[in-house]
């Protein structure tokens, strides 16, 4: 029958079957099923307001679906928004910290863990004492991801976390992510809008149609990330936009109102 | 060594910073003396008795034991009355953010409340609670409630937003939440409001102890009219606004220093408008 059944096989995935949900009257999602085995990064694509973030959501647990089911042996996720959601009046470092609180750690442990993921996202002990205000949106992409992986999670839920930023920016830090990623075995569900950015990052890209979303499309990437140049994701790109449901499904993208 | 250098650096330029503000204080006070004194050598000692007699009038007071009792009673009823103030308009204010039916009751009552003029609850404070400290406290209660009433439903009316989402994802404790996230937001709307309504709990407390003649500052202002002395008159004006200032500078404007490091920005939400404190540099 559908995707969920065809490779199922393994019991330390992502298992999403047939998941519809509804807010109010209005349907979000329409059946989706796909399945995400452990240590991969999924790539969630679709217009803007189809529903993907509500997919992530249930998929953390924030939400329960309607129908369908969400099956998987993770226990800790963490998520990174577009917004970074940084507390305006704590310090970068007490904003890693503070999405430690929910772990029985003391005060210190907290503090010297949050230390320890500033210098792996690549900010200064000085970076680390200043407030959001005074760090640039790079900065403070760096300081929300650092929050999610400070809590050692394992599964990363990523909503657009480079959609505020430039070109130049965004492509440093999806190499930087994805090596994090990859140096934790870490499965991961990007969520954009962005194909180039699915193509470059992800491992199994499904792509959702207009709301109510349904899987449009399925596609793996079987290239490692480290050789996946501009030539490779131009033309990967052009190849997937060749399909036309893909292309049917995303050419939706200016017609259809902002999710937020 | 070169973070200590900076460190050091940033402390000098901020004491440096300060100092310049002081001048400017400090300047601009000089320059009100002069105008006082050369509107003495116009009017003459009736009508604007010098800065000198007006210190001496002070002096006087504060020997025959007056101005400390008086500045004690003014700044119990005023404050009794702005806490109670605070309290009562952050509760109906916060209840007002949570509750539609509330906010659409309680609304309108707030902007009735805030258009009557502070004389007029004098007034009635003084027909209701007769000549004691009373009268004062709820003047000061009815005419700051309002005020912070609306900062209040607008600071919880903004509360679910990307923050609390956030939150929810980390699965942060409840008591993390309020104290992380509610309190500090709620802070940064309620302040402004909090500080506008200290300002006006000393005037009014002075207005109505004024008309009560039950003691206080207000009462001491009244003896020096019906005695036509007007030295007297100026030196209790002069310890009122002496206050004022020293409250400002002493505890809120450390409070606003310190906020303003963050206030700039809480996602998903308009700031209301900040009052610049003094002395800080952009």
């Amino acid at each position: 029958m559908t995707a969920a059944a065809m490779d199922a096989t393994s019991h330390d995935a992502l298992v999403v079957e047939a998941v519809s949900h509804a807010y109010g009257a209005e349907p979000v999602l329409d059946g989706v099923s796909f399945v995400l085995p452990a240590g991969r990064i999924g790539g969630l694509i679709g217009p803007s307001g189809c529903g993907k973030s509500t997919l992530l959501a249930l998929l953390g647990g924030l939400v329960q679906p309607e129908r369908g089911r969400i099956a998987h042996p993770f226990r800790r996720p963490a998520y990174a928004f577009q917004d970074p959601c940084l507390l305006p009046w704590r310090t970068a470092r007490d904003n890693i910290a503070f999405g430690l609180t929910a772990l029985p750690l003391s005060r210190a442990e907290r503090i010297a863990r949050a230390e320890r993921l500033l210098a792996v996202v690549g900010l200064s002990p000085e970076d680390g004492e200043k407030y959001p205000h005074a760090l640039s949106g790079g900065m403070r992409q760096r300081v929300a991801l650092a929050r999610a992986l400070a809590v050692e999670p394992d599964l990363l839920l990523l909503d657009e976390p480079f959609g505020a930023l430039d070109v130049g920016l965004s492509r440093h830090l999806q190499a930087l992510v994805r090596r994090l990623i990859d140096a934790r075995r870490l499965t991961t569900v990007l969520v954009t809008h962005d194909l180039a950015e699915v193509v470059r990052m992800a491992d199994r890209i499904i792509v959702l149609s207009p709301r109510p979303a349904r899987v449009a499309a399925r596609h793996d990437i079987a290239l490692p990330f480290s050789v996946r140049d501009d030539g490779f994701v131009q033309a990967e790109v052009a190849r997937l936009l060749a399909d036309p449901a893909i292309a049917r499904a995303l050419a939706y993208d200016d017609a259809m109102p902002r999710e937020r | 060594m070169t973070a200590q250098r900076g460190a050091i650096g940033r402390l000098l330029g901020g004491l440096l910073g300060r100092l310049r503000a002081g001048w400017g204080t400090a300047a601009s006070l000089l320059l009100l003396i002069v105008l006082w004194e050369i509107g003495h050598a116009v009017y003459g000692s009736l009508l604007l008795p010098s800065p000198r007699e007006t210190a001496a009038a002070l002096w006087q007071m504060t020997r025959d034991g007056k101005v400390l009792p008086a500045v004690i009673e003014t700044g119990r009823d005023a404050l009794s009355g702005f806490l109670a103030g605070v309290v009562l308009g952050a509760l109906l204010g916060a209840l007002a953010g949570l509750s539609e039916v509330a906010r659409r009751l309680l609304q309108p009552i707030a902007t009735l409340m805030l258009g009557i003029p502070a004389i007029a609850w004098v007034v009635l404070s003084l027909l209701w609670f007769g000549n004691s400290g009373l009268a004062v406290v709820f003047t000061v209660l009815v005419t700051c409630a309002p005020i912070v009433f609306a900062s209040a439903a607008e600071g919880v009316l903004s509360l679910d937003g990307a923050l609390r989402r956030m939150a929810r994802a980390f699965r942060v404790p409840r008591r993390v939440l309020v104290l992380d996230v509610y309190l500090p937001h709620m802070l940064s709307y309620l302040f402004p409001a909090v500080a506008t309504a200290l300002a006006l709990a000393w005037k009014v407390a002075v207005m109505t102890e004024l008309l009560s003649g039950a003691g206080g500052i207000g009462d001491g202002l009244a003896t020096a009219r019906a005695q036509i002395d007007t030295a007297k008159a100026m030196a209790w004006i002069l310890l009122v606004v002496a206050l004022l200032l020293a409250i400002d500078h002493l505890l809120l404007d450390p409070l606003r220093r310190r906020m303003l490091i963050w206030r700039r920005e809480i996602p998903g939400a308009a700031l209301p408008t900040a009052r610049r404190g003094g002395g800080v540099d952009a």
